[in-house]
This record gives C-alpha cells, sequence and structure tokens, in this order.
C-alpha cells in the first residue's frame, strides 16, 4: 500500500523537514495520524489549521477537497495522493 | 502617430507582430489588450513580472498600488527595480522601467496601501486585478473588492521553493474565501521575510499570472478558474487541484460580506525559539481590533514619564530575567523600547525562556510617535 502524503513547506518544518511522506491507507484521519503519531507538533497545528471555524489549511485527496469527500473518513486508497495545502502570503 | 490599422499604430503593429500573427489574438486581440485595464497590487516579486509581461504585451493601461521603496534586499526577485531605485520609491522605478520597455503603456499610479477605505474605489473600473501583495490582510481586501465589483482577480502567492495561483470572483467560479474562510491567526504562518523565498519563485508564479490576466482579457483558454496550481520549485512539481465555489461563503456564496472591512495584519509570525517583528501600525491595528496582547515596555522609568503606549507595563530591561511571572504565557507579547534594540534584546530574552508569540516592536515609541501617536514627545 503506498500513499502519499505531500506538505507544504510551512508544515513540513513540524514533521522532521519532510516533505513527502509514504503511508498506509484506510481513512484520511488513518493516513494522517501514521505521520503524526511520529510528529505531534504537526498534528497539533493540523487540527487547528483545520478547524472548521478558521481553516487556512485545506486537505486534498488527489485533486478533491476532502471537505467534499467525506472529510477525515474520507476513504484512502491505494496510489491516493494526499495534499495538505497552507494558505501562503508571500509576495 | 504613423498610420497603421483600427487603433494600433504602425509601430505598434511591429511591435505585437508575434501577436498579431497568433489566430488566438489577432488584430482584434491586440487592440482589445489595448483597450484594457489591468490593476497590480503591489510591485514586489510577484508585480515585477506581471507588470513586465503586461507592459511588454501591449496592455494599454496599468494601475499599479504600492507605498514602499525599493530596498537592496528587494533586487534578489523585484526585477522592476534597479541597483539605482533602492531608496526611490517604488512607483517611480516601476513606472521608469516599464515606460522605457513600451512607451505605449499608460501607468496609473496608486501611491498607498490598499485599504478597507480605499480598496472598491482603486479597483473598480479595471478589468482584471492581479494580486501581487505580501500580506494576508491584503490579500483578502483585495479578494472581498474583486467579489463586490466582479473584477476578476489572477491570484498568486508564494513562500520558500513553494507558490499558489489561480483566478477567483469571476461570475461563476469561486473565491478565495471558498478555499480559505479567513485569514490565518497570528502565529500560524511566517511570511517570505522570515521564511525566506528563492529568487526566482516569484517569476515562475508572477508569469502564470501574467498569462492568466491576457487569457481573461481575451477571453481564450481555459483560465485557472476553480483550480489551484501548487508550484514546487525545488522538486519542479505543478499540481492542479479543483477549488469549488462554496455556497456557504461568506463573499461570493451568501454575500454576507457587503462592504470591505480591514483585517489585522497577521503576517508576522515569531519562528520557533525567536520573535518576530511588529510594525507600529500593525500593532495599533491591533489595539483598535481589540486583540488580547501584552504590551511589554522594557526602557527606564524616566523614559517611561516622558510618554508610553497605553495600556503596556513597564519592566525595564535590566529587570526582565527576574520579573518574567509578570508576563503572560497565553497571548502575544509585543515589546518596545525607545528604537527597538533593547526591546529585540527582551524578546529574544522571552523567545528564549520559552515564549513563543513574542514580537519587537519595530521603530520602538519613536516610530509610534511618529506614525500613530504624535503627543508622545520624542527624546
Amino acid at each position: 500500500m503506498a500513499v502519499t502524503v505531500s506538505l507544504p513547506a510551512v508544515l513540513a518544518r513540524h514533521a522532521g523537514g519532510v516533505r513527502n511522506h509514504f503511508v498506509g491507507g484506510g481513512t484520511l484521519a488513518e493516513a494522517l495520524a501514521s505521520i503524526t503519531r511520529d510528529y505531534p507538533d504537526l498534528g497539533r497545528r493540523l487540527t487547528e489549521a483545520t478547524n472548521p471555524d478558521n481553516a487556512f489549511v485545506a486537505i486534498y485527496v488527489n485533486d478533491e477537497d476532502s471537505r467534499f469527500l467525506g472529510g477525515l473518513t474520507t476513504p484512502i486508497r491505494d496510489g491516493d495522493e494526499i495534499s495538505v495545502v497552507s494558505a501562503i502570503a508571500g509576495g | 502617430m504613423t498610420a497603421g490599422i483600427g487603433t494600433l499604430s504602425q509601430a505598434e503593429l511591429v511591435r505585437y507582430s508575434r501577436h498579431v500573427i497568433l489566430p488566438e489574438v489577432g488584430l482584434a486581440g491586440q487592440e482589445r489588450l489595448k483597450a484594457s485595464r489591468v490593476l497590480i497590487v503591489g510591485c514586489g516579486g510577484l508585480g515585477s513580472p506581471v507588470a513586465l509581461y503586461l507592459a511588454a504585451a501591449g496592455v494599454g493601461t496599468l494601475g499599479l498600488v504600492d507605498f514602499d521603496t525599493v530596498d537592496a534586499s528587494n533586487l534578489q526577485r523585484q526585477i522592476l527595480h534597479s541597483t539605482s531605485g533602492v531608496g526611490h520609491s517604488k512607483l517611480d522605478s516601476a513606472e521608469a522601467r516599464l515606460l522605457n520597455l513600451n512607451p505605449y503603456t499608460r501607468i496609473e499610479r496608486y501611491d498607498t496601501r490598499l485599504t478597507a477605505a480605499n480598496g472598491i474605489e482603486i479597483i473598480e473600473g479595471y478589468d482584471v486585478v492581479v494580486d501581487g501583495t505580501d500580506n494576508f490582510a491584503t490579500r483578502y481586501l483585495v479578494n472581498d473588492a474583486c467579489v463586490l465589483t466582479g473584477v476578476p482577480n489572477a491570484y498568486g502567492s508564494i513562500f520558500r521553493f513553494e507558490g499558489q495561483a489561480s483566478v477567483f470572483a469571476t461570475a461563476d467560479g469561486p473565491c478565495y474565501r471558498c478555499l480559505f474562510r479567513d485569514p490565518p491567526p497570528a502565529g500560524a504562518v511566517p511570511n517570505c521575510a522570515e521564511g525566506g523565498v528563492l529568487g526566482v519563485l516569484p517569476g515562475l508564479v508572477g508569469t502564470i499570472q501574467a498569462t492568466e490576466a491576457i487569457k481573461l482579457l481575451l477571453g481564450i483558454g481555459r483560465p485557472l478558474i476553480g483550480e489551484l496550481l501548487l508550484v514546487n520549485a525545488l522538486d519542479m512539481e505543478f499540481r492542479r487541484l479543483k477549488i469549488r465555489k462554496d455556497p456557504t461563503c461568506p463573499a461570493c456564496g451568501t454575500h454576507e460580506i457587503k462592504g470591505l472591512v480591514e483585517v489585522e495584519e497577521v503576517c508576522e509570525v515569531p519562528v520557533a525559539g525567536g520573535y518576530a517583528e511588529l510594525s507600529v501600525g500593525a500593532l495599533a491595528d491591533r489595539r483598535k481590533a481589540g486583540r488580547e496582547q501584552f504590551i511589554l515596555d522594557v526602557r527606564e522609568p524616566h523614559e517611561w514619564a516622558i510618554g508610553r503606549i497605553e495600556g503596556a507595563e513597564l519592566i525595564p530591561l535590566g529587570e526582565l530575567h527576574r520579573s518574567l511571572d509578570r508576563v503572560p504565557r497565553d497571548r502575544d507579547v509585543a515589546v518596545y523600547c525607545k528604537g527597538g534594540t533593547r526591546s529585540a534584546q527582551a524578546a529574544d530574552l522571552l523567545a528564549k525562556s520559552g515564549y513563543t508569540r513574542v514580537f519587537n516592536v519595530s521603530g520602538g515609541i519613536l516610530a509610534w510617535s511618529a506614525e500613530i501617536d504624535p503627543t508622545i514627545p520624542r527624546y
């Protein structure tokens, strides 16, 4: 089972500086948990940043925003690409 | 003017000949570009390639919004400006460069920050806005103003080696708030001054914005409406993600946003183990917005007696290390002194003592006196 999770630079620094992580499937929550177990600070930040009242991070499964799939219960299949997208403002 | 065809002179026909022979542009398209008006908000990293390419392409009128001066640290990426422009206004520098590139371009200057008070007035009347700003507060103002005026926004933003581009606020497409409802809280997302940015990156993303602007003006191709283009320069990876129009979006969905509201500046962010700089303007905005923060004055008592920022607490720098129990850890701490040097030492001490939300007020009370409260004596 190979699922890629890509983190943006603003969050990769909370995951040992690694942008691309390879995880197992299950649900989106389980896929993310397999990274945040090792990096609890990342987990805390992801939880804050995806708070529906003030979300400035979106989590995509392939090219679709997970909010419009099943949120954290979205099933993740072999070969899926999970992209964590953070608002950035540099210009 | 030498005779040409339609609104284009002979010299212009020669200049734009590689466009005119493109069936997707043609003479009519080039004339359309000449009649077009594009507003570029921010003449920095993104605004530079946007302005250069749009001027070169023959867009007739370019509006430029910027209030800043050229700094030597800009030149690594802001190719609109040159070494000779350091210390001069970005608008002067930009106008000279663009008119030298294409004297047929008309430049409209807005030597100001885009604000809730002037945003609509500046934006309406343009055909396309290009967002090249460097902070969340202005990005949300640009988004809301574009939704309210119906002017599409060719959006781009950058950080380190990564960029994003999209087209927002078209008649049927989503807006920036459909993707990210509100600006991130302070402390959440660092800016380029702290995180750094690859100098070429705004070139990559800005040329995408310029391309989208031209496509919108000409009505050709498939603009990035409802799509977010992610650019990663390190891996040279480009990905397209869908952005759905959110019916609950307060800007373009429910339309509960009926006017512009100043968004608090949130781009200054402390880095882990460190502190961030906070301008006096941002500090004033935070106070006005009623933000809960601890304002710490680290000057000496005789300086405090001359004048102080209302609501501040005095702990002279020399006493700070044994008075940490007076400084709360659960909110932002904004430290100031006379000019910013002692407060930087204090901010460093706080950060090294485990405080995570520390801000050094740039320029100290002298800047506060100059920009915010002139009743405070300068000494």
